[in-house]
């Protein structure tokens, strides 16, 4: 419901922050569903246990695509271990709430980070 | 201040000044109760009275066959759970279809679990019923058929009057949702072979809170307010004088406008023309059988509400059936019903143009509406 938006959903969504793909990127989070509405992808570049870079490509509403934008101002520059503690809350939080509705169907920006840093771990068997 | 660009008539009109005008003096001059016997309270059930005539007008009906009521929304119940209700002893079996609207299909399923059973009929691609499935749905308990005249999401045009002459022949009730139709296509209900007939009056430049039932002579209903007896003591509520005193020029004016539809179709067809130049977009709907302001597409990759905020955000108004923009979560039953998948109903997007909307409103959304749909595609992934 678009009128539930706060003035920061709609910035982030007007401007969103690190839209793209990451070519050689060293994890990558895939989560949500075509079905359901939302699916994000979010590719992060690690250096020295650092989030050094970091992007998405979101299909959704609104809320889906700020919250994607935020996630990644969120942890450009965080540990893997930081990173992997930004939570749901902590997204919605940031970007001045999200409508009630929205709270668990578009907010899955945090469990793509976490998904995308759990595929880095795997990936370099640190895991 | 942006060019403001508003093409969700479907949702609801402007009140039209001329409307407006109409009703002002029933607030707080001409504010007499209608069942009063003094002067001022005869003269608000003379204003009453005259909008009827208009109303009844319209749709080529008797005066007294229009029941003013609160809404399309209750219309639709008074006309379903009406029939229902008298004839419970006669049969328990309503035929509808799949993409009424929720007024008509939450209504059906009340009555499904106070022991009713109901035929949700499907429709094919377009949005089509087939008069033949409605024929072959009849059974000995059907005591109602209620299809709408035209979809409000995707704007097709049912084959009103074939179903209407079935329903005629077996000696069914038939009611039809025809709050989208008033006004844009004609309609005339002996023409259509209606019993009865829902409309509103907020989607043809009236006032919102103010609808009417049409019930045919002969056919009988359960009334389902009880109060004082007004409205033939099949609606009881004090009239709402202001609003029919406004329903009834917005039929008047709205009578005299019907040719005016034709160019409407035009602007419409103007606007698909050129939306349709965007590669991986579609046309929801039938091609012609279609309301005259309806255009509705899906854009495959990207999803309905971030177009709905974009558009607005260039002063643009429009309305879509993804799930995400509805309180519900759900996708539109209408577009899963013409078989679109989930992820295609959630890329749809519906502009419903009006009276004010103009050639250069159309080229304004066509100018903004590629750039829109090129960002949100950069930004999704299932775009390749």
């Amino acid at each position: 419901m678009s009128d539930g938006y706060s003035e920061k959903v709609m910035e982030h969504f007007s401007n969103p922050r690190n839209v793209g793909e990451i070519k050689d990127a060293d994890g990558i989070g895939k989560v949500g569903n075509p079905t359901c509405g939302d699916v994000m992808w979010i590719y992060i570049k690690v250096k020295d246990n650092r989030l050094e870079d970091i992007k998405f490509k979101t299909f959704g509403c609104g809320a889906a695509i700020a919250t994607s934008s935020m996630i990644t101002e969120l942890a450009k520059g965080k540990t893997l271990e930081e990173g992997l503690k930004i939570s749901r809350g902590d997204v919605a939080e940031a970007l001045d709430g999200l409508p009630t509705i929205k709270l668990h169907c578009s907010n899955l920006a945090a469990d793509g980070l976490h998904a995308a840093i759990k595929d880095y771990l795997e990936k370099t068997g640190k895991k | 201040m942006a060019k403001q660009v508003y093409m969700d008539h479907s949702a609801t009109t402007a009140v039209d000044p001329v409307v407006t005008e109409a009703m002002l003096p029933y607030f707080s001059e001409k504010y007499g109760n209608p069942s009063s016997l003094y002067s001022i309270g005869r003269q608000s059930r003379k204003a009453i009275e005259e909008a009827r005539q208009k109303v009844a007008d319209l749709i080529g009906a008797k005066k007294e066959e229009i029941i003013f009521t609160g809404s399309g929304t209750e219309s639709d119940n008074l006309a379903i759970k009406g029939i229902a209700l008298k004839n419970r002893t006669k049969g328990d079996h309503i035929i509808t279809s799949s993409i009424e609207h929720h007024a008509v299909l939450n209504t059906c399923k009340y009555l499904e679990k106070n022991g009713f059973k109901v035929t949700y009929l499907p429709v094919n691609k377009e949005g089509l019923v087939d008069p033949a499935d409605v024929q072959k749905a009849i059974t000995p308990q059907t005591i109602l058929i209620s299809i709408m005249h035209a979809n409000n999401e995707i704007g097709t045009i049912q084959p009103i009057e074939e179903i209407g002459r079935i329903a005629k022949e077996k000696n069914i009730p038939f009611h039809t949702d025809a709050v989208q139709t008033i006004g844009k296509i004609p309609v005339n209900v002996d023409t259509l072979g209606i019993s009865l007939l829902s409309i509103s009056a907020h989607k043809i430049y009236g006032p919102k809170g103010v609808g009417a039932l049409y019930l045919r002579k002969g056919t009988f209903i359960e009334p389902q307010m009880h109060g004082g007896g007004h409205e033939r003591n099949i609606r009881s509520s004090t009239e709402n004088v202001p609003g029919i005193v406004g329903f009834g020029k917005a039929c008047e004016l709205a009578k005299g406008r019907l040719p005016d539809e034709a160019n409407l179709a035009k602007l419409r067809d103007s606007l698909i023309k050129s939306v349709l130049q965007i590669k991986e977009s579609y046309l929801n709907g039938h091609p012609t059988k279609r309301l005259p302001g309806n255009a509705n597409f899906r854009f495959s990759y990207i999803e309905g509400e971030s177009m709905i905020l974009s558009l607005d955000m260039k002063g643009v108004a429009a309305s879509t059936g993804s799930a995400c923009s509805s309180t519900s979560l759900e996708p539109s039953h209408v577009l899963i019903a013409i078989g679109l998948r989930p992820e295609e109903s959630h890329g749809s997007l519906r502009f419903s143009l009006g009276r004010e909307n103009t050639q250069e409103d159309v080229d304004h959304v066509v100018s903004i509406l590629p750039d829109i749909v090129n960002k949100l595609r950069m930004m999704s992934p299932l775009a390749r």
